[in-house]
């Protein structure tokens, strides 16, 4: 099986128009963009906050981000724009914040993904960070909340679940500021030193495993490749949900590829629908 | 087998099969209720529906509906 990882890099001219047209990122030169992602409600504010010094608006529900809030910091001087995402706990489903949320992780380019997990619900947390990881390489995972986890008795085992995982993982208490600084250490290692991680893939079924090889060689052929695991898009077009293989196609036509291109993913959409 | 929404409140049960379509059941999957999964009745809203549910450590709320299209073994 000859499945590409994570993404090629492009050029930061091209990133940059990329994050200019679908999310209004106000870019300074090398800077790198960094998302936040996790299940809603697991402190992804407070540690936005923690990490830039900003106040933006915490609160203990669901749903109280319901766009982007953007900060930045400053790491062994190197300036990294901090996106913080509405909480989501899946990429596939559907809600406006969830679309967002799926979105900037698909198609804004991040240098780093920022996956945040709860410490005290981490079996369901995990379904986000295993989605995330099909797409990308780039990532950190924080395990927060871990004061409230031990409170109720629940040890995590972090360098366990780091093997397992193969991408770095942070225990945090982000409300006190615990491991800030290796959070920081571990993105500027990741979105800065390029440092290779491992993320451990899902494994399908054997017939959807089937179909996937059986779309690769035609999802290869696209430049849209480049940006996206092409196992992932796969399945994405196997899943036939149309809005969202029209965001693709929309990337897809951005991206200056001939007409073809466009044609040719819906192409394959329909394909999969007949 | 029983459905999701005949389990009194405070039993178990192990999910065993979601007769749910489309998203609402990829939101379902999502949520941590697939096949095999632990899942315990808290009890219903004083309207009887929704009702709540522990899972994966977390507290959900179904629809009666949506409860009544999941099948479960109890333990």
């Amino acid at each position: 099986m000859n499945i590409t990882i994570g993404k090629r890099r492009h050029s930061p001219s091209f990133n940059e128009h990329i994050r200019k047209h679908f999310f209004h990122l106000p870019l300074k030169n090398d800077q790198a963009v960094v998302a936040i992602a996790g299940n809603p409600n697991v402190g992804k504010s407070t540690l936005f906050n923690a990490l830039t010094g900003l106040r933006q608006h915490t609160g203990n529900w669901p749903g109280k981000t319901v766009d982007r809030a953007q900060g930045a910091f400053l790491f062994r001087e190197k300036s990294f724009l901090l996106v913080d995402l509405p909480g989501t706990y899946s990429l596939l489903a559907h809600s406006a914040e969830e679309e967002i949320a799926r979105d900037f992780i698909c198609f804004g380019q991040p240098d780093a993904m920022l996956v945040i997990l709860d410490a005290t619900a981490l079996e369901r947390s995990l379904n986000l960070a295993l989605q995330i990881m099909e797409i990308t390489s780039r990532m950190v995972v924080c395990v927060n909340l871990m004061d409230e986890a031990g409170k109720k008795g629940i040890t995590v085992n972090i360098p366990l679940l780091e093997k397992d995982l193969g991408v770095p993982v942070i225990p945090t208490t982000a409300r006190n500021g615990k491991g800030l600084k290796e959070v920081q250490t571990a993105l500027y290692e990741i979105a800065v030193q390029q440092r290779p991680t491992a993320p451990k893939q899902v494994r399908y079924s054997a017939e959807i495993e089937g179909l996937i090889q059986e779309l690769l060689p035609r999802l290869q052929t696209l430049p849209a490749a480049s940006f996206f695991n092409s196992k992932w898009l796969a399945l994405r077009l196997l899943d036939s949900h149309p809005p969202f293989v029209e965001n693709i196609s929309r990337f897809v036509r951005l991206q200056n590829a001939p007409t073809a291109t466009y044609q040719e993913v819906e192409k394959l959409h329909a394909y999969r629908l007949e | 087998m029983a459905t999701l929404s005949s389990l009194k409140a405070g039993t178990q049960a192990t999910v065993a099969s979601l007769s749910i379509e489309g998203l609402l059941r990829r939101r379902i999957l999502d949520l941590g209720i697939i096949p095999g999964a632990n899942i315990r009745c808290i009890g219903p809203a004083p309207s009887g529906d929704p009702i709540a549910y522990e899972i994966r450590g977390s507290v959900i709320a179904l629809r009666l509906e949506d409860a009544g299209k999941i099948t479960v073994q109890l333990i």
